[in-house]
């Protein structure tokens, strides 16, 4: 149960408890808590997203916003842009106070321009009573000083994804839930001649979910609760010998590989297992000629270390709408109605478990059951820890993330050209520039 | 003007101010000169003050900075990933250009000479260059790829190596794919540019030069290289310039991996700014890269352009 003692200040309590309650013993919420949200005479909205991953999420979203239209007469006209454009575009949207009134971000992007944003405190504290809560860390990366800036749409989740029966080949009849296992499994896949690949090349996405995981798995962190620079520690070290350890099972050349190599190197079978969003699969699955493969892909969440707590980085996504719109109640009716159940369900239906539920009561989503591959990446939003762990999100965060400090931290080491000490040393050495700015 | 012409022409009286001054040629010039002006102004000069600007703020994306001095820079001094690319751009440049340069004077050389299907030749040389850089930059990371490297597989079927090439894992390897990758595009700018210089050189220089005894090398030496000096000068600044300041091939081979190896000033630029929110620190970047363009200008403006030495005389 995640209300917090602030939640319940802020709401009137006994409608928070109430719904709440409903929402968590998976009771349909009544009619009548619908919150009331008045749009602007004659709004029109521009909404800017990052191209889909997968069809069904961009079909559903835009069926989703054909019927808001139509119940509502409010235009909506959607864009997309790729997904590494869209921070830059965001940013300059903030910064000129000109550009769409509703959009996409990734990771703590609300934090580097919360000013600039709505506060949807109402709507999200109403959406989390209605829902059931939101998941810690995703209403961390849209929460700014107590405020929702923004709200989390969903979490892209990241599991390892492995050839079910070369696993078992190598003598493991279930994929390994403790790091320590989960090396003797690279081992023997790599004596069998299916190695395993994860990428320590600056990959936006698969380079940083490994590295954190790395980390976190031995208990190490970038900075602790204030922000002081603690990466350079026996755990962070733990963790590169144990980094290397892993890179001597692994697939030549995955110092090279940025975030599409892993999928490539999977599905030519080259790899036994990486880690991966639940695309890997389906690019199998969509492909008549891979069909036998498909059906031989297994997936798994990352692997226990001796932190013994299941937690990842994955990739978050959140909708804010900029201070500048013409239109704000517009944009609040927009996203309250395209979070209500009706939409949100199907839509995290039809994205295909690539996007997780960032409310507790859509966990329940009937895709999750739909194929075992799926199954891992419905935890998503809960093993979620925020980048830049222990301390706040902010500018320095996002700036170490940005630089690669923790994925060439690992790099440096695990192919040798440095010790664990002085890779440790010097990306303590980079993180302070950015936390002691 | 004499008196008796300023006299005749003084009868009239119709022709307004406005028209009088249009007839001054420093008026005029001056009038035709404002639109380019304009344009450099807003789009050239603006842009690069604002950049000069931001690397002495502390400007953040989404929040505007203040004046912090040289504080950037003293920053970038102590950053060994700064360094880094400064070096890696350096290498790249020198290596790149000279490749570049050597390359695409032999074939241009080749292509100047009485070849079959000179025309259709030429048209090909010129495809690297037409070719977009992020897709010439898809196909490189294809031949380059740590799995399906047609090289590797290549090799390896010829039984010549055991494992792919670690092209863009081994930060040495990596260093020379990227620049092989920017040479392979660079040529036909140099080549073409130099054909057309070799071109405007006459024949009869030639002649004369056989008449006297000259050997192809010594033809070579004492007139083409000469005649061709401008363009060189030319060409090479340019070619310099857009190879200290190439982003795109890196950002899709490598994103500056491995560790760094192959991060150039641009792409730390770009990934510190935008990426990693740090406008000031990043337009830093931007800005420490002009003392070597300046350089690099200069050079090739004192030193290659000096007349006596094109016409073959000494300084």
């Amino acid at each position: 149960m995640s209300i917090t003692r602030r939640d319940l200040i802020r709401t009137t309590a006994g409608l928070a408890v109430g719904a709440a309650g409903a929402g968590l013993i998976g009771m349909p919420a009544r009619a009548e808590e619908t919150m009331k949200i008045t749009p602007e005479e004659g709004a029109e909205l521009r909404v800017t997203r990052w191209s889909p991953f997968v069809d069904g999420d961009e079909k559903q979203w835009l069926a989703n916003t054909e019927q808001f239209t139509k119940d509502t007469g409010i235009k909506v006209t959607i864009d997309k842009e790729s997904w590494e454009d869209i921070r830059p575009k965001a940013a300059v949207a903030a910064s000129v106070g000109s550009g769409p009134d509703i959009m996409w971000v990734w990771f703590d992007d609300p934090q580097q321009y919360p000013d600039q944003l709505l506060d949807l405190t109402d709507l999200a504290d109403y959406l989390g009573n209605k829902y059931g809560g939101w998941y810690d860390g995703p209403k961390a990366y849209a929460t700014n000083d107590g405020k929702f800036v923004g709200l989390p749409i969903a979490t892209i989740g990241n599991a390892m994804v492995y050839r079910k029966s070369w696993v078992k080949e190598a003598g493991f009849e279930e994929f390994p839930k403790t790091t320590d296992e989960f090396l003797k499994l690279c081992q023997a896949l790599q004596k069998s001649g299916h190695p395993a690949g994860f990428t320590h090349g600056h990959g936006v996405g698969d380079g940083n979910n490994y590295a954190h995981w790395l980390l976190w798995s031995h208990d190490g962190a970038m900075v602790d609760e204030k922000g002081n620079v603690t990466i350079n520690s026996p755990e962070s070290i733990e963790a590169i010998k144990y980094a290397s350890e892993l890179y001597k099972t692994f697939i030549p050349g995955t110092e090279s590989w940025l975030d599409v190599n892993n999928n490539r190197a999977f599905l030519a079978g080259q790899v036994g297992v990486t880690a991966n969003g639940v695309s890997a699969y389906y690019a199998a699955a969509n492909d008549p000629k891979l069909a036998e493969f498909a059906k031989d892909v297994g997936s798994a969440n990352l692997p226990v270390g001796k932190s013994g707590k299941d937690i990842e980085l994955h990739q978050v996504t959140s909708a804010v709408v900029f201070k500048y719109t013409k239109y704000p109640n517009a944009a609040k009716l927009y996203l309250q109605y395209m979070f209500e159940k009706p939409r949100m369900s199907k839509w995290i239906e039809s994205s295909s478990a690539y996007c997780c539920q960032t409310l507790k009561a859509y966990a329940d989503n009937p895709i999750w059951t739909a194929n075992p591959v799926f199954a891992p990446y419905a935890k998503a939003s809960e093993t979620l820890r925020t980048n830049g762990f222990a301390g706040p999100l902010g500018s320095a965060s996002a700036g170490v993330m940005a630089d690669y400090v923790l994925v060439d931290m690992f790099a440096e080491a695990v192919t040798g050209q440095r010790t664990p000490e002085q890779a440790a040393e010097r990306a303590a050495e980079r993180a302070k520039r950015y936390y002691e700015a | 003007m004499n008196a008796a012409a300023e006299v005749a022409l003084k009868p009239a009286p119709r022709r307004s101010r406005g028209a009088r001054l249009l007839e001054n040629r420093n008026v005029l010039s001056a009038l035709f000169l404002l639109p380019s002006a304009a344009i450099l102004l807003v789009f050239l000069t603006y842009p690069l003050g604002l950049g000069v600007w931001l690397g002495f703020t502390d400007t953040r994306i989404g929040r505007p900075g203040i004046f912090i001095g040289l504080e950037n820079y003293e920053i970038l001094w102590h950053d060994h990933v700064f360094w880094l690319s400064v070096f890696n751009t350096i290498l790249y440049t020198v290596a790149a250009s000279v490749l570049k340069f050597a390359l695409g004077l032999w074939l241009a050389l080749i292509l100047n000479e009485k070849l079959p299907f000179k025309a259709f030749f030429r048209a090909i040389v010129l495809l690297p260059w037409v070719v977009p850089t992020v897709l010439s930059a898809i196909a490189f990371w294809w031949i380059y790829d740590a799995q399906f490297s047609i090289i590797s597989y290549s090799l390896i079927k010829l039984g010549i190596i055991d494992t792919p090439i670690n092209f863009l894992g081994d930060p040495t390897l990596a260093r020379a794919s990227v620049i092989a990758a920017n040479v392979w595009r660079g040529i036909p700018f140099v080549a073409i540019t130099l054909l057309a210089g070799l071109q405007t050189i006459s024949p009869s220089l030639y002649e004369a030069a056989t008449l006297d005894g000259a050997g192809s090398w010594q033809r070579f030496r004492h007139v083409t290289l000469p005649m061709l000096t401008p363009i060189i000068a030319v060409v090479m600044t340019f070619s310099v310039l857009f190879t200290f300041t190439d982003f795109q091939l890196i950002y899709v081979l490598t994103r500056g991996g491995p560790v760094n190896a192959t991060h150039l000033m641009a792409t730390l630029s770009f990934q510190r700014a935008i990426p990693g929110g740090h406008l000031g620190e990043g337009a830093a970047i931007a800005v420490a890269m002009i003392p070597f363009l300046l350089a690099a200008i200069l050079f090739s403006y004192f030193g290659m352009q000096r007349r006596r030495w094109q016409q073959g005389g000494r300084d």
